[in-house]
């Protein structure tokens, strides 16, 4: 008798959970009846409302699968465009040869802007745009130049395949030289570690990365912030897309339509960016 | 019913042997293959000997070679004093038990996945080497050839504990009995019996060192240029194909990590050739 009183809390519990959770979910009532898996990849900028928004769909529907994996924009084109899954994000409008060849639907979900960062220790926090290109040409190489430490300047960039390096190098460096001195960090979050161990290091990230960990740098007297990129007054700014190989179908809509919906909109302010309308 | 048995066993192991060892050949023809239009177009030497700078159409791996040639040859030199002290600890100084548990943990050592000893070398040895010669970020040729040596040393050691075990023990006790010191013994005796082994641990070590992507990854800072000294940060050839398979499949760049491949491959393939024939030669003189 002892062990059933112990599993009937149990059970009238979950019970409870399981009736109620749906009426809770909101926009996740598209869900329901769904099963199966769903692969995601590429843009490391989405990386994070990718993985809330999945969270929360499988809480909702343990049936659902969703796996996220990241690599860059431009694996998530190449991969959404062989077949490997079934969302592909970039942090760039796919080309329209890119379009034509896989067929892409593209989504755009969010605006996204491009910071670039220093260590939060280092005294300079403020850059016009030339100094900023001068920096990144190797023209200017030690900190001292701007008002900082006597200490060689360490750049970090992304690999040529990353839409958030295509973005800042088309609007923030006006396709201006990088140098070869340049260190290559392969994600968003690695530039991140990468800025927070360095205090002699600058590098660029998604506006909806920077957190304590990184300062980010004014740029002609703008902070890259959510508000400045979204007033327009923070110029280095991006679509957020998610690309599907023709129209998307099933698990996929529904997940596409979940971004767009209130709480997909929610999770996307919380994590940094601004929700397209 | 035996005889059918036998037949369709050995025809099975025979098919599995030519699968796997044309699979081998397969590998390198579609390397070859896949980066024909650019070693035609660019030429494979050009390749070989040009800078790295997709935007002004040059897709040289130069600065990969010299990158992978400096990190892996200096993280021999960091490896092989390690190494040779750790194996004659092992093999003759210590007692038993202590020898017996040493050489248990360095095999553990061997099995350790490479992404921890880059995750440990970027929070602790990157800060201190930055901090040490104030110059540069601490990701550089350095850091990771010291990361790198430390990671090569088991399997090392391991080879020339093996080369030491194999010496007769009557050489040894015929030193000893002329009064030999340890030095000496070492010297004279062990190292010039175990020259052979050692050599092929420290080829095998090698090419560890060369095949190895993310520590080089991690702990070299990635820049394509040729490193000026230990202190710059280079990228190696495994290193540029983690980073270029994510461009394009049809453009130049994502052909070029096939040129890298072909390289790879082709040295992997001296270093076992050299492997194979210096153990025959060995086996000959036994």
């Amino acid at each position: 008798m002892r062990r059933i009183t112990f599993i009937q809390p149990v059970l009238i519990v979950s019970i409870l959970l399981a009736a109620c959770l749906p009426a809770f979910s909101g926009s996740l009532d598209s869900f329901q009846g769904e099963k199966g898996e769903l692969k995601i990849s590429g843009g490391t900028a989405h990386i994070p409302v990718m993985k809330e928004a999945a969270r929360r769909i499988m809480m909702a529907n343990p049936e659902i699968q969703i796996s996220i994996a990241g690599g860059g924009s431009g694996v998530g084109i190449k991969q959404v465009g062989e077949g490997l899954v079934d969302i592909g994000n970039s942090g760039r409008k796919a080309t329209d040869e890119e379009i034509g060849r896989y067929q892409l639907k593209l989504f755009q979900w969010a605006i996204d802007g491009v910071g670039p960062v220093v260590n939060p220790e280092n005294p300079v926090k403020a850059l016009t745009k030339d100094q900023m290109k001068d920096i990144f040409a190797g023209k200017v190489n030690n900190w001292k130049m701007l008002g900082g430490e006597d200490r060689e300047i360490n750049i970090y960039t992304r690999d040529e395949a990353s839409g958030t390096r295509a973005v800042f190098w088309k609007k923030g460096l006006d396709k201006g030289a990088i140098t070869s001195f340049a260190h290559v960090v392969v994600s968003n979050g690695a530039m991140k570690s990468a800025i927070a161990q360095d205090p002699y290091g600058i590098g660029y990230v998604s506006v909806g990365h920077i957190d304590t960990t990184v300062a980010p740098v004014a740029l002609d007297g703008v902070v890259p912030t959510i508000e400045t990129v979204q007033d327009g007054a923070y110029k280095i700014a991006r679509g957020l897309y998610s690309n599907t190989r023709g129209e998307p179908v099933g698990l996929t809509k529904k997940f596409i339509d979940f971004l767009y919906s209130p709480d997909g909109k929610k999770i996307i302010e919380s994590k940094g960016f601004i929700p397209v309308r | 019913m035996k005889k059918i048995g036998e037949l369709v066993a050995e025809r099975t192991f025979l098919l599995s042997a030519l699968a796997s060892s044309s699979i081998t050949v397969a590998i390198l023809a579609f390397m070859v293959f896949m980066g024909l239009p650019l070693m035609k177009q660019a030429g494979f030497y050009q390749l070989l000997v040009k800078p790295w700078a997709p935007y002004q159409g040059s897709f040289g791996i130069y600065p990969m070679i010299v990158g992978t040639g400096c990190i892996s040859f200096l993280s021999l030199v960091v490896a092989f004093p390690l190494s040779l002290g750790c194996s004659f600890l092992i093999a003759t100084i210590a007692p038993k038990p202590v020898s017996k548990g040493l050489r248990r943990l360095i095999e553990l050592m061997t099995g350790i996945p490479t992404v921890i000893y880059g995750f440990v070398g970027i929070f602790l040895l990157v800060p201190y080497i930055r901090e040490l010669f104030r110059s540069g970020s601490g990701l550089c040729v350095l850091t990771a050839a010291l990361v790198l040596g430390i990671m090569i040393t088991p399997t090392m050691t391991l080879f020339f504990c093996d080369s030491f075990d194999r010496i007769p023990r009557s050489y040894l006790t015929a030193a000893e009995a002329l009064g030999a010191s340890r030095t000496q013994k070492l010297l004279y005796v062990i190292l010039p019996c175990a020259k052979k082994g050692m050599l092929n641990g420290v080829i095998l070590a090698l090419g560890r060192a060369v095949g190895d992507t993310l520590v080089a990854l991690m702990l070299a800072g990635n820049s394509v240029r040729v490193p000026g000294s230990v202190l710059e940060p280079a990228r190696t050839l495994t290193a540029h194909i983690a980073l270029v398979i994510a461009a394009d499949y049809e453009s130049p760049e994502f052909r070029s990590i096939f040129a890298c491949g072909v390289v790879l491959y082709l040295f992997t393939m001296m270093v076992t050739f050299l492997v194979r024939y210096l153990s025959f030669a060995e086996g000959r003189r036994d």
